[in-house]
């Protein structure tokens, strides 16, 4: 069964990806075509099974709060697109209604 | 023989005995990159003047008895991971002018053996994909037929060594990145297991898969690299804290004592003859080596993999990905209305479609609804498929498979099929979902392109791994072909 446009379109407003009509119908197809594939995995009893989340069995990772030399505020922002003083620059969050 | 074609060990022979230096080295390198490179496309940033400022300060370094045995010896990185300075784009528009404040702990830890950096390679956009047809910049060629992929999505990193641009160079594995590439190029890849290389300064794709490892020209090579980079590291809390012992000391050429085993699973459907040909033949050749073969093992989940890996590494893509905002660093669109269209037609003109595909995908089998039935089935499966390795293992003491199904396809062929590019990943992908360890060899060049046979182990095998590599490569000669590049 195909994506509708709809459900493409929710997913691309969850990921904050524009899309064009061209992309939307493309996506419908290629995601309809890839998740097809996945059915396969409903053949397997999982019932008795835990999740794997990593293949490695560590757990509670922690370190000491120790103060560590780190990058410099210059260093941070040397990549900003935009940038004010010290801040990124952004449009405005909150906007006034009208 | 010329310079740019010595291993890492031969060179660290001649600097050693002073016959050459690493700037002569270096220079023979850069020679070589400016003569393939029109035709071989490996090289996203080459950095020419550092490398020969990084070459002259090891060979003062090696005058004044300052040794190890990556001290001089030029190298590639592939451009997903972070070089203080130095440009790291991803092979993606979003980080085109990325300059990273901080190195990753290889880079670091390379550095801190005298490394020099001839530049960073050309891989699929965020490695995503397995062709690096999926570069935003320009596809790589495989040096074997320039009209083929080399593979992917360390596609810069495996063509670069094959075509001597490069004594050796790193990649990244998160469902074959590192081997599938190898296995195409005629060249040396490891995935080590999960935990064993910091991933600290490496762009993250999917955080449960992701791992480091070396591209070589030989199976000594990978020892010497593998040692350098290994270790635990505070700042990756998934790197694993146990001894690294020296790689090369398992190098030994015979294999007496090991029982591996040929799951058939491997030997899919629509696998080319010429490919089961090379892997059934280089196994023979491990027997007569003294290792004993069980040609009939069988791991049956291997035929939900692909669909598990199709799940749990775009999910997590679509996470790690969500970082690129436009804000901080990286391409950001312009002329917005609002900081919401910012926000969306930045990661639409910002990333490729692979890249949007996989996060869409992603964002779907992660939202509401759709959770249980894709992203903790996928979990699920994925225990499986980790108890089934962990079975076999109790019995063999590695498994042998071919690194891929096909020979390297030719540009284009694949580009307009997901799902068929996906395929070309059937033999790799398994071994992420695990988290174990994988090496690819070369292990026959049918028709003249490369096939490679993938070696599997338990976790934190790799000198297992690396004897069978080593024991091989001693008794065949697949390794010192070289590409008809001249």
């Amino acid at each position: 069964m195909k994506l509708s446009r709809e459900e493409v379109l929710n997913k691309a407003l969850l990921a904050r990806i524009g899309l064009s009509d061209e992309d939307v119908e493309k996506f419908r197809e290629q995601l309809s075509n890839i998740l097809e594939n996945f059915t396969i995995l409903q053949e397997v009893d999982t019932s008795d099974v835990p999740a794997t989340a990593q293949s490695v069995d560590l757990k509670n990772v922690m370190r000491d709060d120790v103060v560590m030399p780190s990058s410099s505020q210059e260093e941070i922002l040397m990549n900003a697109p935009r940038r004010e003083d010290d801040f990124f620059r952004v449009k405005a969050v909150l906007e006034q209604e009208g | 023989m010329d310079l740019h074609q010595l291993t890492i060990h031969q060179a660290r022979d001649l600097l050693r005995k002073k016959e050459i230096s690493s700037v002569e080295l270096t220079k023979a390198v850069l020679a070589r990159i400016e003569s393939v490179e029109n035709r071989v496309k490996a090289v996203v940033t080459l950095s020419a003047e550092r490398a020969l400022e990084d070459a002259g300060k090891a060979d003062k370094a090696l005058a004044s008895g300052e040794n190890g045995y990556l001290r001089g010896i030029p190298c590639l990185i592939k451009d997903n991971m972070c070089t203080r300075g130095l440009r790291t784009t991803c092979s993606s528009k979003m980080l085109e002018n990325f300059i990273p404040p901080y190195n990753a702990t290889v880079v670091e830890k390379l550095e801190a053996r005298g490394m020099v950096l001839l530049g960073k390679t050309n891989m699929d956009e965020f490695a995503m994909g397995s062709s690096t047809e999926n570069s935003a910049f320009f596809p790589t060629h495989n040096p074997w037929d320039i009209e083929r992929v080399p593979g992917g999505s360390s596609g810069g990193s495996a063509a670069a060594v094959a075509a001597d641009e490069a004594i050796y160079t790193l990649g990244s594995d998160t469902g074959g990145s590192i081997r599938q590439p190898a296995g195409f190029c005629n060249v040396v890849g490891l995935k080590p297991t999960y935990g064993r290389v910091s991933r600290f300064g490496l762009v993250a794709f999917a955080s449960s898969l992701d791992q480091i490892g070396p591209l070589t020209k030989d199976v000594r090579d990978c020892a010497l690299v593998l040692n350098a980079i290994a270790g635990y590291d505070p700042r990756d809390s998934t790197s694993v804290d146990c001894p690294v012992p020296d790689y090369t000391q398992a190098l030994v050429p015979d294999l007496k004592g090991l029982r591996l085993g040929v799951p058939k699973e491997y030997f899919v459907e629509g696998m080319q003859t010429e490919i089961r040909d090379s892997i059934h033949a280089a196994i023979k050749k491990l027997e007569e080596l003294g290792a004993e073969i069980d040609w009939d093992v069988s791991l049956p989940s291997t035929r939900f993999a692909l669909s598990v890996y199709y799940i749990i590494a775009p999910s997590e893509a679509s996470a790690n990905l969500a970082r690129y905002d436009g804000v901080k660093y990286g391409f950001s669109y312009e002329n917005a209305s609002s900081i919401w269209d910012a926000l969306e037609k930045t990661r639409q003109f910002g990333f490729g479609p692979e890249v949007k595909r996989r996060i869409m995908l992603g964002t779907y089998a992660l939202s509401a609804g759709y959770y249980d039935a894709y992203y903790l089935k996928a979990q699920k499966v994925r225990t499986l498929i980790r108890r089934e390795f962990d079975e076999a293992f109790k019995k063999y003491d590695a498994l042998i498979t071919p690194t891929s199904p096909t020979v390297p396809f030719k540009i284009g062929e694949k580009a307009d099929d997901p799902m068929q590019m996906y395929l070309s990943d059937v033999c790799t992908l398994p071994v992420n979902i695990a988290g174990i360890p994988g090496l690819s060899v070369p292990a026959g060049l049918p028709g003249g392109l490369p096939a490679g046979m993938q070696i599997l182990g338990k976790h934190f095998s790799e000198e297992t791994l690396l004897r069978i590599g080593y024991a091989y490569e001693q008794a065949t000669e697949w390794h010192r072909q070289k590409p008809p590049l001249n």
